[in-house]
């Protein structure tokens, strides 16, 4: 073994989550999955605190109860990790029904996600606050028994976490952006949430942020200057063969929309476009998959479009769904208003699928074989919506580029660049102690 | 003795406008930005670069020729958007130093898909040529260089040509070099001349890369690469883009002090001179038959056809435009007929590769759609209405009546 390798290993990182599979309602979840267990196989010890509710989750990973610290190494995806679990009221997305909380008290309450995975309903009221400082204080408690030399903060419930953990034990905070409050609220951005995310980043050595489009949000709402703000692009886990499997000539073409189903995504743009659609088209349904605190008004509004008929919802979908979902789609559209980066698109071009993107999300930075479009402008997103249907040497060519052009997205690259970060944050951090 | 052959390539192509399925009107061509460009390359390029071969063809006393090949196209654009360019052209006929070349009015691949339509085009670009600059061409060049067996015999059909520009792609030549005048197997009457494309696109290409192992590029070295090919051709065909004057080398890589020093140092060895393709082919009789049973093309590092038919959505474009042949032709309605044809402009498919696209190179540069995704998606939409535009056209045609006769 070379001295470069037997530092790899060496390193631990003290990782502050909210969201794992299978507990899952967004693509942080997914992103976390991916990142730990490329990590893992990179050889650095990784250490993942969760805030879960208790429960009996199913898939592959290992949960693990606050007093039942165990290592995760029974799981084959990771040999390298441990997983804490905080019980905590803890919930990233507000979800169906929500819609009453009192975003501007600074008071969130939460309750369960009725069409969500595997929780309880009794774990998920309270204040949203509090338990952000439960959860750091657990994670304080933690921290204190472990051994890492960095420590690394998804998203901003984690932020006051990571930062109490690195001033405690003295280790640098790498805090990485999925999204920021102004991409989940638009205009009306939460000052305490807002609040927080600014701390984090503050307090932090390095920023990851997932694209360009997120660090220009980080440089411009929150002053962090441009050197300090690292993109590290996300990635996608390759299920997928190249193989369409949807038959040429089948009765209805399937347009899916999947994600939640909020402000955020851009749902009613989707049906907006979806009426023009059906004014050139009329064998095409509109499937939305998801769940959020819009959809009884999207459902309600796709009826008075009078196009009921022709959108479909399925609630919300996980694992081996979502990957059925798009596996009948001919096309995938991701109408995001808003989107730090966007893993679906990712994972409708590993499925073949063609995707047809807003041009505000991260990953239209960086992927070619996609359609692209402003949230905004219904007409060029129904042109290019009623192209993909009609023309089917478009599909074919945009689903086997786009299947293709997946590959260049691995959890490893990520991975390694996360790496490089730590390694200049530890450096900085020994070279301070020097002085 | 070694003879330059300089062929210049003038096209600009006929753009889209933003077309989408909502769209119902028959102006199809963006005449903004068609304006824009024509206007923005003309000062660029067109203007500077006739004024620079006038000024050389005056300095050289008439022993610096060129030859161009202007696409119908671009000559209607000039007419409308930069006429002073056409004045420029005119004087440049006048000096009988230059030789104008046929082409398809269009720029098309009519050749590949519809022989009577390719026959049309040849011959009206041939009445163009011929109205504007007092000269009927000679010598053919098809769109892109594009060539196989099956061209010469149409050429021959067509009658009034004498040669045939096309690529010297090395499949084609194995041991022999583009240097000299050679004949095609299918037809008796005409020659071929074939690009160098070594030295073309030291010019074309290399100019102004500093990673180049020859940057920077002088004429006196040129010069010295020309002198070096007597003894073993007759002649060196640089056949190259007008645009690399200016437009894809630009002014300050030095290209036009390049080309202005070229004749000079070119002609200071005594047995270099300048021909036009014409002249060439009555001085070199030629050495041997070049068989190209496939097709071949200038285009990229292949040389082939898949810069325009590479992907399934180009080949689905070219097919449904040529499927409408026969119904635009009987709507008898020269709109129709014209717009048809302006869609057949090889560009419009060009815009459309997909190979290469991630890298964004050469094909993106000349790309104004965001993607080749993009271009399909327009062109279909601009040709799904001329469909519907030739079923109206022949509904409202006026009935012929027949007389049945018992």
């Amino acid at each position: 073994m070379d001295p470069g390798t037997e530092r790899i290993a060496a390193m631990k990182t003290f990782m502050l989550g909210w969201e794992f599979p299978p507990y899952i309602s967004g693509g942080l979840g997914t992103a976390c999955y991916g990142l730990t267990k490329a990590m893992d196989k990179l050889g650095i010890k990784v250490t993942f605190v969760l805030p879960r509710g208790t429960g009996n989750p199913v898939g592959s990973v290992k949960t693990i109860g606050t007093s039942d610290i165990r290592t995760a190494a029974q799981s084959e995806q990771f040999t390298n990790t441990k997983f804490h679990v905080i019980s905590s009221k803890l919930k990233p997305y507000a979800s169906v029904g929500s819609h009453e909380h009192n975003y501007s008290s600074g008071k969130i309450l939460l309750e369960i996600d009725d069409t969500g995975p595997m929780l309880s309903p009794d774990n998920y009221t309270g204040d949203i606050l509090t338990a952000v400082s439960q959860y750091a204080e657990k994670a304080m408690l933690i921290a204190g028994a472990e051994d890492f030399d960095v420590v690394h903060a998804h998203d901003w419930m984690t932020y006051p976490a990571g930062e109490a953990v690195s001033r405690q034990n003295h280790k640098p905070l790498v805090v990485h952006v999925h999204s920021t409050e102004f991409d989940r609220s638009g205009k009306h951005v939460n000052q305490t949430v807002y609040d927080i995310e600014r701390m984090g980043m503050h307090a932090a050595s390095k920023v990851i942020a997932v694209s360009n489009l997120t660090k220009e949000t980080i440089v411009k709402h929150y002053g962090i200057p441009q050197a300090k703000v690292e993109v590290v692009y996300n990635a996608v886990e390759h299920n997928g063969d190249g193989v369409c499997r949807i038959p040429a000539e089948k009765k209805d073409k399937i347009v899916l929309f999947l994600g939640r189903i909020t402000m955020q995504k851009g749902p009613e743009y989707f049906l907006a476009a979806a009426k023009k659609v059906l004014q050139v088209i009329d064998n095409v349904k509109f499937v939305m998959a998801g769940s959020g605190d819009m959809m009884h008004k999207i459902i309600e509004l796709a009826a008075s479009m009078g196009i009921g008929n022709k959108v479909l919802f399925t609630g919300f979908l996980s694992g081996e769904d979502v990957n059925r979902a798009f596996k009948m789609a001919d096309l995938y559209v991701m109408p995001s208003v808003s989107e730090p980066f966007g893993i679906s698109s990712l994972e409708a071009m590993d499925q073949n699928v063609p995707v047809l993107m807003s041009k505000q999300s991260g990953i239209s930075e960086v992927v070619t074989h996609a359609l692209k479009v402003d949230f905004w402008d219904i007409d060029e997103m129904a042109n290019k919506m009623t192209a993909v249907l009609k023309r089917p040497q478009l599909k074919t060519t945009l689903g086997k580029n786009g299947f293709h052009e997946s590959y260049r997205f691995k959890w490893e690259d990520s991975a390694a660049k996360v790496k490089s970060i730590y390694e200049e944050v530890i450096e900085q951090a020994k070279s301070k102690e020097k002085i | 003795m070694a003879s330059v052959c300089f062929y210049f390539q003038v096209h600009q192509p006929q753009r889209l406008r933003h077309y989408t399925i909502f769209d119902h009107s028959d102006n199809y061509l963006d005449d903004y930005k068609n304006a824009e460009i024509c206007r923005k390359v003309a000062n660029k390029c067109y203007l500077p670069a006739n004024r620079l071969m006038l000024e050389l063809i005056r300095k050289h006393k008439r022993k610096f020729k060129i030859s161009y090949s202007i696409t119908g196209v671009l000559l209607e654009q000039l007419e409308k958007f930069a006429p002073d360019v056409l004045t420029t052209f005119k004087q440049l006929a006048d000096t009988g130093c230059v030789e104008f070349l046929g082409e398809t009015y269009h720029h098309s691949l009519a050749f590949l898909y519809s022989k009577d339509e390719f026959i049309d085009q040849v011959k009206a670009h041939r009445r163009t040529i011929k109205q504007l600059f007092g000269q009927t061409p000679r010598i053919f060049r098809n769109t892109e260089l594009i060539y196989n067996n099956g061209l010469p015999p149409i050429i021959d059909q067509i009658g009034g040509f004498d040669a045939i520009i096309t690529e010297g792609a090395d499949h084609i030549l194995g041991y022999r070099n583009a240097n000299f005048v050679y004949r095609p197997p299918t037809s008796t009457k005409l020659k071929l001349l074939l690009k160098n494309y070594r030295l073309s696109d030291d010019i074309a290409f290399r100019f102004s890369n500093r990673d180049w192992g020859q940057w920077p590029l002088t004429a006196e070295k040129f010069a010295a690469w020309i002198n070096n090919v007597n003894g073993c051709g007759n002649v060196v065909n640089l056949f190259m883009d007008y645009e690399t004057f200016g437009e894809h080398q630009w002014e300050d890589t030095g290209i036009f002090n390049f080309l202005r020093h070229l004749p000079q140092a070119i002609l200071r060895h005594p047995d270099n001179n300048f021909k036009t393709p014409s002249e060439v082919i009555r001085s070199y009789p030629p050495v041997d038959i070049v068989d190209v049973p496939h097709t071949i093309s200038w285009a990229d590092i292949e040389r082939d056809l898949s810069a325009w038919r590479g992907n399934s959505m180009q080949e689905n474009a070219l097919a449904e435009l040529y499927r409408l042949e026969g119904k635009v032709k009987d709507t008898e309605n020269p709109g129709i007929i014209d717009i048809w044809r302006r869609l057949q402009t090889s560009d419009h498919f060009y815009y459309m590769c997909t190979k290469w696209f991630s890298d964004g190179d050469v094909h993106k540069y000349f790309n104004h759609y965001n993607s080749p995704y993009d271009a399909y998606i327009n062109y279909m939409n601009v040709l799904d209405n001329l469909d519907s535009c030739c079923s109206e056209a022949i509904l409202k045609k006026p009935q012929r009546v027949y007389e049945l006769s018992a």
